[in-house]
């Protein structure tokens, strides 16, 4: 290579870059000139991938050949929510297979909403010696018997996160896999499994290992084991409980509590299935230490849940089922002043009617009494302009707003108009907003304020709202920093796709499903913009047996590198160059 | 409606009646954009030789080319060359109407063109009105499926509940649900090809359940007697309502497979250990169902 007349030699630049950690500080060291984009590629150690279709393995390999830390994200986020039938795509394994060649000191994986296969997992259980770190995430394909492979044969791993993934549970017979010379283990989260595992064999696991700082069990560890697990972990720092029930005895919970109280590390608590409510003061002596509390599957009345959050003084972080009702939030909102981040589940999704007194009034009362409040995601039932407003001028500071008005289409209860202002005044007063999710009766003029003011807006979902492409327009023409676009149920169409077609490059995705969309102009936007992309999902039947003008069912439209993909199942047609000749 | 000479621009790579369809659509495309901006007779010339779409006056404004018939290939330069429509034709403003005060942004002037569009003028007290129980909506509310059901599986109430379901089959527990059902198991159905997965946490009821199947067929299942009949244009296709499922009086009936790879009727059993049994779902035509014995060991097909 050929040396510029620098005054660092390479080693000291790329000393000096491996300070530089984050993706986009990486990405712009790699642009000034050539010979520190070769710097900064030999010396990468990290990747986040954030569509793994946007690029390909060899590409990928190509250009950084000794990573060690590989972050790869599959389906789009409304697969959480079945929009995404089975089969679409996001498979793992040709990317460990091909890690597996590449990367033989890859020491991190970490996979969300992809098809993991137990073949994947002996992969990386036999071709990396120095492996590390699992998470897999909302990922599903495997079994019990991969999680063997990984148990038996990483010496080295440290982390193994299968937080709500699908895992076909065979048996819990696989964490007996782990040696008994194995002492790395620091953080693992089993909470998803639906079979017990040997307990036995997890109590000695935990008590080997003196650094393991997160333990997140699943529904199956019967509450009274749990002390002698804390015991034998005192230094834990996360837990997630197992089922939170037993027989009413005096010694379990007396134990319970003096197993608590041992662990003076303890800043994090999830899990919580089936909770007896007169277990839950065992945690009693922790809650003053407390960061981050996961109540979410805690189906407790809310003067219990009263009486624990009324103790957590410290907490940044609540997730908790809409029991806890409007006076609950407002305790919280008086006692939790450090509070960042809440999300209110809800306890009867279906219900017609509210089965809880939680409304709007509840998220007012945080918002006004919890001034660090950055992080919310809120479902409920009723919403006003008003309340909007209140919160928007409260909380400027807000980062993630996700309102979910559980009956689509729900105007402002109040006077039963559009909640266009009310959702305007949040994008308005909250300039660093980085996510929002609408709900309720919208119209275009919603998406106009969120074109003109959400000017720092990464990532929006919408769902049976606004009149007309107008809408769509608006926020694809005015959103500098969109990244992520999900719709559902609106009446977008080609319009506005065709004229903001330049956009779409400038996003990872944009996912458009039961709109108006044609799949002529799929096409023509397949065709147009050789960069993108343009899938279309019907399951149905293939697109060209119906008019041009018919709207397509699935539209999923993403940058990419890497030019179509060729792992496509049979109800998703790319509206690519020569795909028009395919398709006839 | 403008009529524009679209038949005579050709895309060199597809063939004569895809060429006609993507004419037609272009047509579809535009056309509803002029009705919107009354074009003067010079700009619609303009369009024999260019598609341009831009509020009057921007000449600046990036266009689309088909010039001479020709698409215009797309270079580095082209990368703006999009559509780009303008939606400040003239003075027509129409906003919706709010009671709010606090509009500041209406900087950029708004044109309805959806003036049938009642709902957000007036006030249409939908909540008031008596709901009936819907099928539910595909992913909605969005929740992950292992937060749903919590309120049934788990009893909210004093008594202590009883202890977690031990099983000791194969349990696919989906996310935080660890033996607490976040279920989904395949259906098929005679004479669609492509299976459906359904989330049984979604429904409480044999009722719901049959509802659900319907939704989630009975388009498909008028989409597969479009193609078989040789698919030109029938969107008028009745979409038939798929009822009877589960008393045998309908053209098909829902059965399911069980843990032991038994075939059973839905609907015979209680709800919650038919949820607990069942692997996989089939929705059979009801006449071929004396084929199958039912309750004995099946072949098991390839699907």
């Amino acid at each position: 290579m050929k040396k510029a007349a620098y005054s660092f030699p390479e080693e000291v630049l790329e000393h000096v870059f491996s300070f530089i950690v984050s993706d986009k500080d990486r990405s712009s060291i790699s642009l000034v000139c050539k010979s520190w984009y070769e710097i900064e590629r030999w010396c990468r150690r990290k990747v986040f991938v954030g569509n793994c279709y946007a690029v390909s393995p060899p590409i990928l390999i190509k250009r950084f050949p000794e990573l060690r830390s590989v972050t790869l994200k599959g389906k789009p986020h409304f697969a959480d929510f079945n929009l995404v039938p089975e089969g679409w795509g996001g498979f793992a394994c040709p990317w460990i297979r091909a890690m597996a060649g590449a990367y033989p000191w890859l020491e991190e994986i970490r996979l969300k909403r992809m098809v993991v296969s137990d073949e994947s997992l002996e992969i990386i259980a036999k071709s990396f010696r120095n492996f590390k770190v699992l998470v897999l995430s909302s990922c599903e394909g495997f079994t019990t018997e991969g999680l063997a492979a990984i148990a038996a044969n990483c010496r080295n791993l440290r982390e193994l996160d299968l937080r709500e993934s699908e895992v076909e549970d065979l048996s819990g017979r696989w964490l007996s896999d782990f040696p008994d010379s194995y002492t790395s283990l620091e953080s693992l989260n089993i909470s998803c499994l639906g079979n017990e595992v040997n307990l036995l064999a997890l109590e000695r696991l935990v008590s080997r290992c003196p650094n393991l700082k997160t333990l997140r069990l699943n529904r199956a560890v019967p509450l009274d084991r749990l002390p002698n697990l804390l015991r034998g972990a005192p230094q834990l720092a996360e837990l997630g409980t197992g089922a939170y029930t037993s027989e009413m005895r005096p010694d379990v919970f007396s134990n319970l509590a003096e197993a608590f109280a041992g662990c003076k590390q303890l800043k994090t608590l999830s899990g919580f299935w089936d909770v007896l409510p007169s277990y839950l003061p065992a945690v009693n002596p922790i809650c003053s230490q407390l960061i981050s509390l996961n109540l979410s599957y805690a189906t407790v009345q809310s003067p219990d849940l009263i009486k624990l959050v009324s103790l957590c003084e410290k907490l940044q972080k609540l997730w908790v089922l809409d029991y806890i009702e409007d006076d609950g939030l407002e305790v919280l909102a008086a006692s939790c002043k450090d509070l960042r981040e809440l999300r209110v589940f809800p306890s009867d999704p279906f219900g017609l009617e509210p089965n809880v007194a939680l409304t709007e009034q509840g998220l007012v009362s945080v918002s006004e009494g919890c001034p660090k409040l950055q992080s919310v995601l809120y479902f409920c039932r009723q919403m006003s302009n008003a309340a909007l407003n209140t919160i928007a001028r409260n909380r400027p500071n807000l980062t993630r707003f996700r309102l979910c008005i559980i009956e689509p289409r729900s105007p402002d209860y109040l006077t039963l108009q559009p909640l266009d202002d009310g959702f305007g005044a949040i994008v308005e007063h909250c300039k660093d907003l980085r996510r929002l999710s609408l709900s309720g009766l919208l119209t275009d003029r919603v998406f106009e304020y969120i074109g003109t003011y959400g000017k720092k807006l990464e990532m929006l979902s919408v769902a049976f709202a606004g009149d007309s492409d107008l809408g769509l327009h608006h926020v694809l023409s005015g959103c500098d920093n969109l990244r992520k676009l999900e719709i559902r149920d609106c009446p977008f169409g080609d319009k506005a796709l065709l004229a903001n077609a330049a956009k779409l490059e400038t996003m990872r995705s944009l996912w458009m499903s039961s709109c108006s969309v044609s799949f002529g102009a799929c096409k023509v936007l397949g065709q147009k913009m050789p960069r993108l992309n343009v899938e279309v999902m019907d399951e149905s039947g293939p697109p060209d047996s119906r008019p041009e003008s018919s709207p397509v069912e699935k539209l999923y439209v993403y940058r990419t590198v890497a030019g179509p993909r060729l792992d496509m199942p049979g109800f998703v047609w790319t509206m690519d160059d020569d795909s028009a000749l395919r398709i006839s | 409606m403008l009529s524009i000479p679209l038949a005579g621009i050709s895309i060199p790579f597809l063939s004569k009646k895809q060429n006609q369809r993507a004419n037609i659509t272009l047509l579809l495309l535009f056309s509803s954009v002029f009705n919107v901006a009354a074009m003067d007779e010079s700009s619609r010339n303009d369009m024999k030789l260019e598609l341009r779409l831009a509020p009057p006056g921007a000449e600046e404004q990036q266009h689309w080319g088909f010039i001479n018939g020709i698409r215009t290939t797309t270079t580095k330069r082209d990368e703006s060359s999009v559509l780009s429509l303008g939606y400040f034709p003239h003075a027509t403003i129409t906003t919706t109407t709010t009671t709010s005060s606090s509009s500041q942004a209406a900087a950029l002037p708004l044109h309805n063109n959806n003036a049938d569009k009642k709902v957000a003028n007036t006030a249409v007290p939908n909540t008031s009105q008596k709901r009936t129980a819907p099928g539910p909506v595909v992913g909605w509310p969005p929740i992950r499926s292992f937060r749903k059901n919590l309120a049934n599986s788990s009893s909210s109430s004093k008594s202590p509940p009883p202890p977690p379901e031990h099983h000791n089959k194969v349990v696919v527990g989906g996310g935080g649900g660890g033996g607490g059902k976040g279920m989904f198991v395949k259906i098929n159905m005679d004479g669609v090809p492509i299976g459906r997965k359904v989330d049984l946490n979604a429904y409480d009821s044999y009722e719901n359940l049959s509802n659900a199947v319907d939704q989630l067929f009975k388009g498909l299942l008028a989409a597969q007697r479009d193609s078989s009949g040789g698919g030109v244009n029938k969107l008028q296709e009745e979409e038939k309502v798929i009822t009877g499922l589960l008393d045998g009086s309908g053209e098909y009936t829902l059965v399911y497979e069980d843990n032991e790879g038994d075939r059973m009727l839905v609907g015979d059993v209680p709800w919650h250990m038919f949820v607990s049994t069942v692997k996989r779902l089939r929705v059979l035509k009801s006449s071929e169902l004396s084929a199958f014995t039912l309750g004995g060991k099946q072949d098991k097909d390839a699907t």
